[in-house]
């Protein structure tokens, strides 16, 4: 029996097929040009990877979202899929619109519903818990226009993947995979880092019980001192390579904007695995947190109230290394003190790859290590 | 007109007074739960779920699959 997409139905909008019915709706459409994040959730829509949402979100949706963690007809959804647009945007005689990249050239066609307006305020507060701008996701919400346009996705042209099309799978694809395979039980595992050792072992403590694991780095808009795209994909595919059985592993990219909101993310990151086909999710310590907003496991918390998610969360502690254990541990299972402990931090990865030290191997595997040592800019800047 | 605060977002549902009293005396024992309300909506919302998601066929046709192995054997995923 196949796994259930969210909602109930994997989404699929058509590709607007030769180019004189583009030019064609062009014309006589009004247009709304776009940003790269919404180019990107268009991709995630009219693949199913948002399913059931099948566009942009309106009114409705947009406040039970915000207020209740769901959509206007009950299904678990904790983020809005918003479409803003300029204060003076006005919608025209047509009741479809061109969404159009920053070259004029079009994406999509939107079927109109709805021009409204929110509270940037109230979006800021219900979804990251702050109003602080300090938060990068607060501060692009107030970035943005309060003046949000709301339709189905009639079609969509062919969005690419930005040099990533042989890594990126459609949740159509990941689904015949798996049955392909004879997977019942997928883990997800979501990830925006190059793969240090806590990482896989993380994997590695799933994939025990699971049939396979699917590892599904975010690619795409990041922060100064992130790993780049590149970087994220070559690791893997040197860990995997080196480390894991033939045949446990499906490695494919996922095109979103990390959003840092936390507990709140990580139920849409649940949401998206699920729609690929997985019937677990990996979530870890602060989660698509960011900063200190977050408790560390408040993003294990949030899980309690979906009992209808449709895809089980499993929880991980951190892991690190313990000396007295000779290996790596967590919290569960590793009775010493912190000073037997060596923890795996981020900033001092990249401190030692900014002054080309090679990380111990109790830290990264050599091959990953090398990865990252080969290239010019591992870094985003 | 539409309602749209939060409050006119719920309704009334009939259950036997004894239920409902089992039930508060079990959540008053276990923490987790705010109110009898917040426990039906729970199990209920858990219970539909399940038979929403019985038998849902995969969302492709045969043609589709053999399209789709195609391109993953290309892509060396398969
Ligand atoms: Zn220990």
């Amino acid at each position: 029996m196949a796994l259930s997409p969210h909602g109930g139905r994997l989404v699929q909008v058509r590709a607007i097929e030769g180019s004189n019915e583009k030019i064609k709706e062009l014309s006589e459409n009004s247009r709304i040009r776009v940003s790269e994040e919404t180019r990107v959730q268009m991709l995630n829509i009219s693949n199913g990877v948002l399913s059931p949402v099948t566009g942009f979100m309106g009114k409705a949706d947009y406040e039970n979202v915000i207020e209740n963690m769901r959509l206007a007809d009950d299904t678990p959804w904790t983020i809005p899929v918003l479409l803003h647009v300029p204060d003076d945007f006005v919608a025209g005689t047509s009741d479809e619109i061109t969404l159009v990249d920053d070259n004029t050239r079009p994406l999509g066609i939107l079927e109109f519903e709805e021009l409204f307006s929110i509270s940037k305020k109230e979006y800021a507060k219900k979804v990251f818990g702050t109003e602080e701008e300090a938060h990068p996701g607060v501060a692009k919400a107030y970035a943005s226009s309060d003046r949000v346009v709301s339709g189905k996705l009639k079609s969509v042209a062919r969005l690419d993947a930005g040099g990533f099309e042989n890594y990126t799978l459609s949740p159509k694809e990941t689904r015949v995979l798996f049955v392909e395979k004879g997977w019942k039980d997928v883990i997800a595992f979501q990830t925006r880092n190059a793969p240090h050792i806590g990482h896989e072992y993380v994997q590695k403590t799933g994939l025990a019980f699971a049939d396979g694991i699917f590892i599904n780095p975010v690619l795409g808009k990041k922060k100064a001192g992130d790993f780049t795209d590149e970087v994220i994909l070559e690791t893997y595919q040197a860990l995997v390579k080196n480390y894991y059985p033939k045949n446990s592993v499906v490695l494919s990219v996922l095109h979103y904007e990390m959003q840092y909101a936390g507990p709140k993310e990580a139920i849409m990151h649940a949401i998206m695995r699920k729609n690929f086909g997985c019937s677990h999710i990996a979530i870890g310590r602060d989660h698509a947190g960011v900063g200190n907003y977050y408790g560390p496991y408040a993003a294990h918390e949030i899980f309690k109230e979906f009992p209808d998610l449709g895809i089980q969360a499993v929880f991980f502690r951190e892991f690190f290394y313990c000396n007295k254990c000779a290996g790596i541990a967590n919290e569960k299972i590793c009775p010493h003190l912190e000073s037997d402990r060596l923890s795996f931090s981020g900033t001092k990865l990249r401190k030692m790859f900014q002054s080309g030290e090679t990380p111990p191997k109790e830290f990264m595997r050599p091959e990953v290590s090398q990865v990252i040592l080969k290239s010019k800019t591992p870094f985003v800047e | 007109m539409p309602q749209t605060t939060t409050q006119s977002k719920y309704t009334t549902v009939s259950i036997p007074i004894t239920l409902h009293d089992r039930i508060e005396k079990m959540i008053i024992k276990k923490s987790g739960f705010k109110s009898v309300s917040d426990y039906v909506t729970y199990v209920l919302r858990e219970v539909v779920a399940m038979h929403e998601t019985k038998d849902v066929p995969e969302p492709f046709t045969s043609t589709d699959v053999e399209e789709i192995k195609a391109r993953l054997k290309a892509l060396g995923y398969l």
